[in-house]
């Protein structure tokens, strides 16, 4: 399987990375709930790229690389934004107040609550973000 | 991403199919916006179709119930898929929303 993945920065190509990650996802024998979670994952690294660190749609590429083994999936994301300082992203607003419901802020909550290890990094002129999927055996009510 | 409405007389029924992501959540708020513009703001998401959504669909909708709910409406939810479901507990957002089992039930809560 073909490991890497790049593509221009727009939304329109959010679509293909799911499918790119879905594939990696099933090659290192992730089960679907972990998959969909990489997804998720992803998108909302990838929307937080061309929202906020190109700051619109067509500003430079996006690149993915995925290595998977042993029920674990890493995937490195790196694009050519400026610095990304994820401890700057305010926390989302949530509960049960409506009008005090502020959701931006929600890509980085979600990476952090659905995969194992989110570590941002600034190197070579390029952020680099790593997210790490392992396989729970041990979660029966998630079984496919 | 695919949308279809239905007006009745209190209540308008947003059906939604397909991927709800940053491409595509813009045409989902302006659709329900364009709803409350017309003053139907008792509006019902069928969200039964839908096979993915991210914190964009979840703004879109944040976005519509607080619009509706200054004017006395409410955007209730009907029978989301289970990545609707799965978004929307991760958000801690499922105490906002009136979540119902079927079109039909959500319609008549009005």
């Amino acid at each position: 399987m073909e490991n890497q993945l790049s593509v221009p920065g727009r939304y329109d190509r959010l679509e293909q990375i799911a499918k790119f990650i879905e594939q990696a996802g099933e090659a290192a024998g992730l089960d679907t709930v972990a998959i969909c979670r990489c997804q998720l994952a992803v998108d909302e690294a990838c929307t937080n790229i061309i929202e906020h660190g190109y700051q619109g749609e067509d500003r430079g590429p996006i690149d993915i690389e995925c290595e998977g083994g042993a029920g674990e999936l890493v995937i490195t994301i790196r694009d050519r934004a400026r610095p990304f300082d994820a401890q700057t992203v305010p926390a989302p607003q949530l509960g049960d107040n409506l009008e005090e419901v502020q959701v931006g802020g929600l890509g980085v909550f979600f990476m952090r609550q659905v995969m194992d290890a989110v570590e941002f990094k600034r190197e070579d002129g390029s952020n680099r973000l790593v997210l790490v999927k392992r396989r729970e055996p041990h979660e029966p009510n998630e079984a496919d | 991403m695919e949308i279809a409405t239905q007006e009745y007389k209190r209540v308008a029924v947003m059906s939604v199919t397909g991927r709800v992501d940053s491409a595509t959540a813009p045409e989902l708020e302006s659709k329900l916006r364009g709803l409350v513009e017309a003053d139907k703001n008792q509006i019902v998401l069928d969200l039964k179709d839908v096979e993915y959504m991210s914190s964009a669909g979840l703004r879109a909708m944040v976005s519509t119930l607080k619009a509706v709910k200054r004017v006395n409406g409410d955007l209730r939810i009907c029978s989301p898929s289970p990545r609707v479901e799965e978004v929307l507990r991760l958000a801690g957002l499922t105490s906002i929303f009136s979540i119902h089992s079927s079109q039909e039930e959500a319609i008549a809560s009005f």
